[in-house]
């Protein structure tokens, strides 16, 4: 439709990325990847467990969705980076979702350490797509370091809180030169299609579709949030007005 | 011999091959990864790498994750 969502030269065909943390089942994740439309989905990277079943590489790969792994867990940039090069490695690509957290409780970014690694995965020739604070001047400085999209938090991670500060985010798109993409913090579709609204090029979420009571609708009504979100964007909200003003003729009223 | 295989203590056949214990351990190819000594090891490398006794082993694989 004219309006191609492009990463590190990549066109996806769907802004709407999809984490598959925290579903019940592979087949709920195939189910809900489906659902979706979703073109990216994120994974994480552990230790092989013996006494699991089934992988959900083989999953992604049957829907033809391309894989973004993270390096959730990590608490610092040599961790991350350690990661980041296991999980090309592992899945022969050279995208990263790099999270660096500063602690189990908020799991908000560390932003000394998320720039640090940053920096070094750019050098080594990583395509990173940063989970960061709602700060512009961090989001300006990853964009510095190399990042091909910058991704602000919405509100922490799995708190389903929605946008906490829609202003920063519009901040950071109006002075974005990559994508900027919502990550963390949405709840429900209403949300996804705010950070659309406010201009974000996407949107990534795992829990508000995988915790869902029905994972599938979710996944659909995010699905369509976000191209709600996109064409009310592109279409030019009216403005805000302190008194009403009428939609009907004011003129040509009968006597009666 | 022994190695620490992800924090445990593992016995393995002499001489194994990373690519060997990957194959024990019916790892799938596309999507695992190892670190031997805290190095993480090109997959060109996995056939050609010989373990020693003492070793410290990490095999990850990607998981479900946000």
């Amino acid at each position: 439709m004219g309006d191609p969502f492009v990463i590190a030269g990549i066109e996806l065909e769907s802004r709407l990325i999809l984490g598959t943390g925290g579903a019940p089942s592979l087949h709920v994740i195939e189910e809900t990847l489906r659902a979706s439309g979703t073109s990216l989905c994120t994974v994480a990277m552990r230790r092989v467990d013996a006494a699991t079943s089934g992988s959900i590489i083989d999953v992604i790969d049957r829907t033809g969705v391309r894989v973004l792994p993270n390096t959730a867990g990590c608490r610092t940039a040599r961790e991350a980076v350690q990661t980041a090069a296991l999980a090309r490695e592992a899945l022969q690509t050279d995208w990263v979702k790099l999270e660096v957290v500063a602690d189990e409780r908020t799991l908000l970014p560390d932003p000394l350490e998320l720039l640090e690694a940053a920096q070094t995965l750019v050098a080594r020739g990583f395509h990173v797509l940063p989970y960061t604070n709602d700060d512009p001047v961090l989001a300006r400085r990853l964009q510095q370091a190399g990042c091909v999209a910058v991704m602000p938090l919405g509100s922490p991670i799995g708190t389903g809180l929605g946008i906490a500060n829609p202003h920063n985010i519009e901040l950071i798109v109006s002075e974005a030169e990559v994508p900027v993409i919502l990550d963390a913090g949405i709840g429900t579709a209403s949300d996804a299609a705010l950070a659309m609204e406010l201009g974000c090029a996407g949107v990534l979420l795992a829990s508000a579709v995988t915790r869902a009571q029905d994972p599938v609708a979710m996944a659909t009504a995010m699905a369509r949030a976000v191209e709600a979100g996109r064409l009310a964007r592109l279409a030019g909200r009216i403005p805000k007005r302190f008194h009403a003003q009428p939609s009907s003729p004011t003129e040509g009223m009968a006597v009666l | 011999m022994t190695i620490t295989l992800n924090g445990s203590k593992t016995d393995v056949a002499d001489d194994i091959t990373l690519a060997a214990l990957m194959t024990e351990l019916a790892l799938p190819t596309r999507g695992s990864a190892a670190v031997v000594d805290g190095e993480v090891v090109p997959r060109g490398l996995w056939t050609g790498l010989t373990l020693r006794q003492g070793q410290v082993v990490e095999l990850v694989t990607a998981v479900q994750g946000g």
